[in-house]
């Protein structure tokens, strides 16, 4: 530690702390307050649990908070195949580093580009369905962004697409930091591919597996809005709003910026009850390890 | 940043094979195995590569050659959609725009956290553990909820639509990633170093200034790539806090590209092609520091 004056540690946080103070402190002090008045322009008068009350009767509110859960089964599917394909590159794959590269491209690209391409391959007319068609295979060309009952899932097949790249990469780096005797005891045993996955690898990962399962919940629950923006509009009618549009909507579209702070506090609470697990993780160290 | 493990990788890829029982049926199985998950590495990889096979294509198709053929090489190949894309769309002025909020936040946030995180790796000073889990604690917490009181504090203040609005906002946002990326690397480097250079009489501002920041280059870059990487992408804050032409990003812009173009499929795959290559460059040429940054930055998502 350095000696210094008692204030200068805090002469060096100030600007941090200012600036934290204006883009979380502030905001997320506001957004209780908000959310109990019925504002018009920047304030309101104070209702209580009004704005409260009005969400939990509302029908679109019930089928957003259905959708993002709906869009969690995502995250099981997204460990399932990172530490699968992450496995496989550890294991055997001449040139690993080459496939890796081209596995992470989808998450550099922008989530706006890859809904706006996405929303062009999967039109009722798009490549996928005029390639499904050519093969013979015309009945599997469906509406997949027109049909409400398939939107979701297209929705989060784009979203299994990008996200995917990344727990590759945090598997892979895991892996790599694991003492590899430990692999190959199981190997030595006579344990077959299976098992030394299941008995020998996943426990290995289990604090990484944690962390992606507890990022990409929140992902799912509230980072998703560009996907949803770009691909559906929360459309076929009201067949993919998600909480994030819902707020977005309700705050900017329909000027009720008190219903749409009420959906902010509820998403902020979840997310925090999250973020616990995220902490103990962490002090476990997982990420310093492989920086 | 420690790019070390890579050699293990390097020694291990021909021991599979020379570690093959003697035993042909298992060999056999075994090689069948491997096959299958090799198959299924290379289906992974297709299934990205198709994508963005089927834009870069699409873009040198003509319309009629695409309403005909959706799949397959253009014939001929057809640059016009570039033309009209940059004619159809303001991407020298997005793309402008993206380049300084960009640049604004990610400097504006390496100054404030490179001296906060001094403060948490170097110094003492009360509640210092308490302020930086809470500060850590602020990266996973979405952008959303902060939204509203944001855009209803700009409006107030007359800076919707202002660089300098969305700058200090997204400077904000990705504080919290770079003082905890940057205190934990400050807190690798030997205090030996801090030590003498205090015996030679420097001050702390010196110390972080001339040792610390110099020593951390490797952190830097990878928060800078990260950064770089969040407000680019970010489209929703862009929406609501610059919805005026003069200063969308490319973010807003392509979205509103895609919508317009929704029909001429060549056109807007020309458009979303152009919006990416900037990324892909940067990609190409940094790579390590992407994949290390978002391992390192993991919570950013």
């Amino acid at each position: 530690m350095i000696k210094t004056a008692k204030l200068t540690p805090y002469l060096y946080l100030l600007p941090m702390i200012l600036l934290l103070v204006f883009g979380f402190g502030y905001p997320l002090a506001a957004i209780f307050d908000f959310s109990l008045r019925r504002i018009r322009g920047a304030s309101g008068p104070f209702i209580g649990l009004e704005n409260y009350r009005q969400i939990f009767k509302d029908d679109v509110f019930r089928q957003a908070v259905s959708h993002n859960v709906v869009l969690l089964l995502a995250v099981p599917i997204m460990i399932l195949i990172s530490i699968l394909i992450a496995m496989v590159l550890y294991e055997q794959v001449k040139g690993w580093r080459f496939y890796r590269s081209i596995l992470f491209v989808p998450y550099i690209l922008a989530v706006p580009v890859i809904g706006v391409v996405f929303s062009n391959i999967l039109q009722l007319n798009g490549v996928l369905n005029e390639t499904l068609r050519s093969l013979g295979l015309g009945a599997l060309a469906l509406d997949w962004i027109g049909n409400p009952r398939l939107t979701l899932w297209s929705v989060m097949a784009v979203i299994i697409w990008r996200e995917v790249g990344f727990g590759i990469v945090l598997f892979l780096a895991r892996l790599l930091s694991i003492n590899e005797e430990l692999i190959d005891a199981g190997k030595v045993d006579g344990a077959n591919w299976w098992q030394r996955l299941w008995f020998v690898v996943v426990p290995q990962l289990r604090t990484v597996i944690e962390f992606y399962g507890v990022v990409s919940v929140i992902t799912m629950l509230a980072w998703i809005f560009s996907y949803i923006y770009t691909i559906s509009r929360g459309g076929p009618g009201n067949a993919t709003v998600v909480m994030e549009l819902y707020i977005y909507n309700f705050a900017f579209r329909n000027q009720l910026p008190g219903i749409a702070s009420a959906v902010a506090v509820i998403l902020f609470l979840v997310t925090l009850v999250l973020i616990i697990p995220v902490i103990r993780a962490r002090s476990t160290s997982v990420v310093e390890e492989m920086i | 940043m420690n790019p070390t493990q890579t050699p293990i990788m390097d020694g291990k890829e021909h021991r599979e094979t020379s570690g093959a029982s003697h035993h042909p049926g298992r060999t056999l199985r075994r090689n069948l195995a491997k096959l299958s998950r090799h198959a299924f590495l290379i289906l992974a990889t297709l299934l990205v590569l198709l994508p963005l096979y089927f834009v870069i294509i699409t873009s040198l198709k003509s319309m009629d050659n695409y309403s005909l053929d959706k799949f397959g090489f253009p014939k001929p190949i057809y640059t016009e959609n570039f033309r009209i894309a940059l004619r159809g769309g303001r991407y020298f002025d997005w793309f402008k725009n993206s380049i300084i909020l960009t640049l604004g936040a990610v400097i504006v946030s390496a100054v404030v956290s490179s001296m906060g995180a001094f403060a948490f790796a170097r110094m003492k000073f009360r509640f210092r553990d308490t302020l930086l889990s809470s500060v850590t604690a602020l990266m996973i917490v979405p952008p959303v909820v902060m939204l509203i009181p944001l855009f209803l504090l700009l409006t107030r203040l007359n800076m919707t639509s202002t660089y300098w609005g969305a700058i200090l906002v997204y400077a904000a946002l990705i504080t919290p990633f770079s003082v905890y990326l940057l205190t934990n690397f400050f807190l690798t480097i030997p205090f030996e170093i801090v030590e003498s250079a205090l015996l030679d009489g420097a001050t702390s501002f010196d110390i972080l200034l001339k040792i610390l920041l110099p020593l951390a280059a490797p952190a830097i870059v990878t928060m800078v790539v990260v950064n770089m990487l969040w407000v680019w992408n970010d489209l929703l804050i862009a929406l609501v806090l610059l919805p005026q032409d003069d200063t969308r990003t490319l973010m807003v812009g392509v979205t509103i590209f895609g919508s317009r173009y929704n029909r001429d499929v060549p056109i807007a795959m020309a458009g979303m092609l152009m919006a990416s290559i900037p990324m892909i460059l940067a990609y190409l040429v940094g790579q390590r520091y992407f994949i290390q940054g978002l391992v390192a930055g993991a919570v950013k998502g």
